[in-house]
């Protein structure tokens, strides 16, 4: 494994603070060009922003993961926190296509070289879209060990059957990653065994032995339930060793969390923008708003609260890129991030009082999209359960 | 095909402007971005450097305190593959023909050019003097507020708005073009773009400013605006509002 972590951040150009800064300004201008009526229209349809994730691929940005061998930019995490930030500080969501830029780590870490080589310049392209990753079934959500769908091998192929939920961007994906038992749970060698990682083709699995069918959701979340009956793969699909598909998956946890979270400080900051500029301009009984110290200090908490968790997502991207282990630092920028965005949607949405609710503000679209942060990818009491457990080393209580 | 493209680092449209000591902005805390009308004229330079192909070139320059790096380095991150800072110590107020006489210098001696572009001005100081006076230095004309270029056959076409009418104009290249809103959509920079714009060169060069003819005397915020007035309530008030939109405000 330290083998394939080094692999990953070989060729890792370092992006300086003026790379960075650069790369804010070139996804602000990019989103001045989806303002927040095309979001309302994309959320009234419950539509995909097609336009908006083209123009994030066009420009290069998702695949900044990707290194440059394979025709991406080679950047670490701290430089694609700085572009999810961005696109959710701009009243954006990055929740249609972050996946697209790590979900193919995975791939990055424990695929073959001819893996790599076939896949990869692909996803950098966007020619091929990667941002589907079928883990949770409707039997087994945080108990990922519980998983039924089965793999079973059948000479050169895979032949899959069962059911996964809650998979996002299935509909606008070509490829998806797919965790599937591929040895029953009482006959894996270690609790942990006995799962593997497929890459599916959905071009070819849709309608042939794969059902795709979206939910409908209380947010635009491109989501998805999953059929698997009988689906044949190629035995090529199989990522890394079979068996050892868990831990490949937890691999590719932290990246995801901090990205998350990143997400999650862009929403907070555009919820405290929006709510000083509002507190500043309302005038009620003669005076703005934002004279009152019951609207300046939730006002003031959320921005504490915002710039503290900013300093822990910081931090664990720092360590992700430095490749030290940083398990705790990511669970806890993505748990402290995402209740600072909450609390900072709860507070924007009181200082707007009754426009808050108007969809033209933008403001009820922006506090039901944030809400999504403290239950996915992971929910709060499995952040806070990990923490209890493995740092503080108290009991296993699940 | 060379061209070069003059811009400026200049305070957010959307900055809260202080003044300093009666004469200055106090730059603390202000945002400072490419000047819009800017952005523009590098759009119209790449693209004019895409169409011609082979080995056309496209120079930035600006003349600008040291943090105006921050800027070319914008412009090097869009496409253009070189940038040239003349910066000085002297942190004074420049008039347009000063600065003009600065960049003209620094531009002759690196050229010729045979397409220049600028912002149609900058939207700090709105002076609309240094593209026509750079040009008019350089010996070129120059196509002001334009907002739609055609170049073939060694001459340029360009339109532009003027008050009720649409004018087109034709010159011989070389050509200076001061750009106006319309002209095109500027992109922004591609992280590929931002990768490449760390290897391309960015030149800096100390220069003397000319002593400028133009002194201010005094800068001063707007004053702030009257309060509203309440004219009655109700309808007993449409008399007295129709009656002063009309004659006071005269917007009916």
């Amino acid at each position: 494994m330290a083998a394939a972590k080094d692999q990953e951040r070989a060729g890792r150009a370092q992006a300086g603070p003026d790379v960075i800064e650069e790369i804010r300004r070139s996804v602000r201008a990019l989103c001045a060009n989806f303002p927040g009526a095309y979001w309302r229209e994309r959320d009234r349809a419950r539509a995909y922003p097609t336009e908006f994730v083209k123009a994030l691929t066009d420009a290069g940005f998702l695949a900044i993961l990707v290194p440059e061998e394979f025709g991406g930019s080679g950047l670490g995490v701290a430089a694609a926190v700085a572009v999810l930030e961005e696109i959710h500080r701009n009243g954006g969501n990055g929740a249609a296509c972050h996946a697209q830029m790590y979900i193919m780590g995975t791939i990055l870490r424990h695929g073959s070289a001819a893996q790599k080589r076939r896949w990869l310049p692909g996803i950098a392209s966007g020619a091929l879209r990667l941002q589907a990753f079928a883990v949770t079934e409707p039997e087994s959500g945080t108990d990922t060990l519980g998983l039924r769908t089965t793999a079973v091998r059948d000479g050169d192929r895979y032949l899959i059957n069962g059911q996964k939920v809650w998979t996002s961007r299935a509909e606008h994906s070509d490829l998806m990653l797919l965790l599937a038992r591929t040895t029953p749970r009482e006959e894996a060698a270690t609790r942990t065994e006995g799962l593997s990682v497929f890459l599916v083709d959905m071009r070819e699995a849709v309608g042939r032995g794969l059902t795709v069918r979206p939910i409908r959701t209380m947010l635009n979340h491109a989501t998805t339930e999953l059929f698997f009956d009988d689906l044949s793969v190629p035995a090529e699909a199989l990522i890394g060793e079979e068996g050892k598909g868990f831990r490949y998956i937890l691999d590719g946890m932290n990246a995801e969390r901090i990205l998350i979270a990143a997400e999650c400080i862009g929403d907070a900051r555009w919820f405290v923008d929006r709510a000083t500029e509002y507190a500043r301009e309302r005038v009620v009984f003669d005076r703005p708003i934002g004279q009152n110290q019951g609207i300046q200090f939730p006002l003031a908490r959320a921005y504490a609260a915002t710039e503290a968790a900013d300093l822990m997502v910081a931090r664990a991207a720092a360590m992700f890129d430095a490749g030290e282990p940083c398990g705790k630092e990511a669970n806890m920028a993505k748990l402290l991030a995402s209740e600072a965005s909450w609390q900072a949607a709860d507070m924007c949405i009181q200082t707007h009082g009754g426009y808050g609710f108007a969809e033209e503000y933008d403001v009820e679209r922006k506090f039901r999209e944030t809400r999504l942060y403290q239950v996915a990818p992971v929910s709060t009491n499995l952040i806070l359960a990990y923490l209890a457990e493995h740092v503080l080393g108290l009991p296993r209580s699940y | 095909m060379k061209i070069l493209v003059f811009v400026k680092r200049v305070p957010a449209t959307t900055a809260r402007i202080r003044v300093a000591d009666g004469l200055r902005m106090d730059p603390e805390g202000v945002e400072f971005v490419l000047n819009p009308y800017d952005e523009f004229a590098v759009e119209e330079a790449l693209r004019r450097k895409e169409a011609a192909g082979g080995d056309a070139t496209v120079t930035a320059i600006t003349l600008g305190p040291p943090e105006a790096q921050k800027e070319l380095r914008t412009v090097l991150a869009m496409g253009a593959d070189e940038a040239i800072l003349l910066t000085h110590s002297d942190a004074a107020f420049l008039d347009a023909e000063a600065t003009a006489q600065v960049l003209a210098e620094q531009a002759e001696q690196r050229g010729p050019w045979d397409l220049v572009f600028f912002g149609k001005q900058a939207v700090d100081r709105d002076q609309h003097g240094v593209g026509p006076s750079v040009a008019t230095r350089l010996g070129m004309p120059c196509l002001s507020e334009i907002v739609e270029l055609e170049i073939a056959d060694g001459k340029a076409t360009a339109r532009r708005e003027v008050e009720g009418a649409s004018e087109t104009l034709e010159a011989p290249l070389p050509c200076a073009f001061t750009c106006q809103k319309g002209l095109n959509e500027p992109r922004y920079a591609s992280l590929k773009g931002i990768m490449a714009a760390k290897r391309k060169p960015l030149e800096t060069v100390q220069v003397d400013l000319p002593p400028a003819k133009v002194e201010v005397v005094e800068l001063a915020p707007p004053p702030p605006r009257p309060p509203g007035r309440i004219v009655g309530e109700g309808a007993a008030a449409v008399p007295e509002l129709v009656r002063a939109l009309r004659e006071e405000a005269k917007v009916l």
